[in-house]
């Protein structure tokens, strides 16, 4: 597992003195291993019907804010936005050791687009001060998007270094192993920087029963629209830039013939492969 | 008719597959134009590829920096030619890389975003694959541009000739401290296997396989196919196989026209990445396993009798 290194170099942030200033950005999303809909309303995903968990690279975005807190001091925040329930994510990442939470609920911002939701999520980090580095998960879940931890960047015209599996902050410099199916790349930019995780960045540490019982008390800053500096057209279905105008569950699968090897399951299966032009 | 601009993947002087499929799809919208940003000379190796597919045109962006960077030279360059060509919309693979470019090309053209398409209609509307096949969506920009980024092997490219003509504009400067410098490049030591998410046929192994050295099993018939190698989210964990080969809802998509499961036994997470594949082909000692509920053609035994003797059949068939 890769860690942090972390070497504090107070000469270079003037004004942080108490460490680094972290946000994560968290969300709550449909847990995969239970059946996900979405709404026959307007096509968004319907929330209140699956059971919902913090995203798992969520964790792993909190550890590691966590991992670099404790190797050179600093404030962890984790900031969502999403209904009133994604507060069991928010205690999660409490939990976890995160110290505050910022909260951005409205109902005005349902069915938001990617687009709006990055704008949305910068202004929101924009309350939170000055900021030194933000951490994602590099891809939800539900979404795979794949691309908000970018779109926030470029909001905020910080560089972005993304999907990464080992970060490492030294004197007012981020690095990271960015890793995809192409290689490895190494990326590296001046702090303040936007940076995503992936899977193999470290194992998130499970809440313990005192992190549990401290979460309790730890503030968590519930904001609307209006407190996050947002107009009701910044956001929302209405001024969305992209719209679903569709959706259907795919009709299931249905199975096929099935055989019990009894010496020949594999000429059958040859057979069959070859009758479908397969090999 | 409307400009469509793609922007070329390539690399090693060669057009990536996806981006005939990207001008395929262009030209569904209006008049493919390709662009290439990459490092001085470029473009002169790709555009006979470009031209085959039928680019009209072709965008040469190319100056020294685009190796520094990596998607901000291609976000300058597009958002650039949005602002001077107002195309109908910009066609972008649905690669890690292409997902992050589109984002902000997005962000930074107040546009909307279409992402991940598996088709494109004629008037712009795309098609989603979302909850690993589970949900058929589609959706539309609702702005004057739209910012599609299409899944690899969703779209049949054709091939059409096209002029190619080529037009040389510039790649914006990036600004300090607005992007990540790239210090190093690793490129993966990738074997004789297809990409996952690009191969026609691919041969998965679950916890079934009981062991990292079991998996040759799984190997040796994956290449009898020709095919690239899964595994799912148990083996992986287990630590049979290496998690970027992990097909299912928190690794890789999967769509060929063969999907061979071998002691898999087909949980939702599983079934997120790969029930979308065309013929699915599953071997399981558990009657029941779930993956039979959606396996074209299913064997109840074992996977080590199996696999070998599947094996051994195709390299016959092949001679």
């Amino acid at each position: 597992m890769s860690g942090v290194t972390f070497q504090w170099d107070r000469g270079l942030l003037v004004g942080n003195l108490g460490g680094m200033n972290i946000v994560v950005l968290i969300k709550q999303v449909p847990d995969t291993w239970s059946e996900r809909r979405l709404a026959d309303s307007d096509h968004t995903l319907d929330r209140a019907s699956a059971d919902v968990v913090l995203d798992e690279i969520n964790e792993r975005a909190v550890e590691e804010a966590l991992k670099i807190k404790e190797a050179g001091g600093g404030e962890v925040t984790v900031v969502t936005m999403g209904p009133a329930r994604a507060t069991e994510a928010i205690r999660k990442a409490l939990s976890m050791g995160a110290d505050s939470a910022v909260h951005l609920t409205d109902e005005g911002l349902h069915g938001s687009c990617a687009v709006q939701t990055a704008t949305a999520l910068a202004k929101v980090i924009g309350t939170v001060g000055a900021v030194d580095l933000i951490i994602a998960g590099n891809e939800a879940t539900d979404g795979t998007m794949g691309a908000i931890p970018a779109m926030v960047a470029d909001v905020l015209g910080l560089p972005e270094l993304t999907h990464a599996r080992k970060v490492t902050v030294e004197a007012g410099t981020v690095t990271v192993e960015r890793e995809t199916d192409d290689g490895v790349t190494v990326l590296q930019a001046d702090l303040p920087a936007v940076v995503s995780v992936n899977e193999k960045i470290n194992e998130p540490r499970y809440p313990s029963f005192k992190g549990i019982m401290a979460a309790k008390k730890k503030p968590v800053r519930t904001l609307s629209l209006v407190d996050a500096g947002l107009a009701g057209s910044d956001v929302g279905l209405a001024a969305a830039t992209s719209t679903v105008i569709e959706s259907a569950p795919r009709p299931p699968r249905s199975a096929g013939q099935v055989v019990t090897d009894d010496g020949d399951g594999a000429a059958q299966l040859v057979e069959y492969l070859i009758a479908q032009k397969l090999i | 008719m409307a400009e469509i601009l793609v922007l070329v993947e390539h690399s090693g002087g060669e057009v990536k597959k996806i981006t005939s499929e990207l001008l395929t799809a262009a030209a569904r919208l209006g008049e493919p134009a390709a662009v290439v940003v990459g490092t001085p000379g470029t473009a002169g190796k790709l555009s006979d590829r470009l031209a085959a597919y039928g680019a009209a045109k072709v965008y040469v962006a190319e100056s020294d920096q685009v190796n520094q960077f990596l998607t901000e030279p291609s976000v300058g360059v597009l958002a650039e030619l949005v602002g001077s060509v107002q195309p109908a919309a910009v066609l972008i693979a649905a690669s890690p890389d292409g997902k992050e470019i589109a984002g902000k090309l997005a962000v930074r053209t107040g546009s909307g975003l279409l992402s991940d398409a598996v088709d494109l209609a004629e008037d712009g509307t795309a098609t989603h694959s979302v909850f690993g096949g589970s949900y058929l969506a589609k959706s539309k920009a609702t702005t004057p541009v739209a910012v599609i980024t299409i899944r690899a092997g969703a779209i049949e490219p054709v091939c059409s000739p096209g002029a190619a003509v080529e037009q040389s504009i510039e790649v914006p400067v990036v600004r300090a401290g607005t992007a990540a410098k790239i210090v190093e490049r690793r490129s993966v030591e990738g074997g004789d296997r297809p990409e996952l998410t690009e191969a026609s046929v691919v041969v998965s192994g679950g916890r079934g396989v009981g062991s990292a050295d079991n998996f040759a099993i799984v190997e040796k018939l994956a290449d009898s196919l020709g095919a690239a190698v899964g595994a799912s989210r148990a083996a992986v964990d287990s630590g049979f196989y290496p998690h970027q080969f992990q097909v299912g809802q928190t690794g890789k998509t999967v769509a060929p026209q063969l999907y061979v499961a071998l002691g898999i036994s087909g949980a939702i997470q599983h079934r997120a990445g790969m029930q979308t594949s065309k013929t699915i082909i599953a071997v399981n000692k558990d009657p029941e396993a779930p993956i039979f509920e959606i396996a074209d053609f299913g064997v109840v035994g074992d996977l080590f009798t199996i696999a070998p003797q599947l094996t051994e059949a195709v390299a016959k068939r092949k001679g």
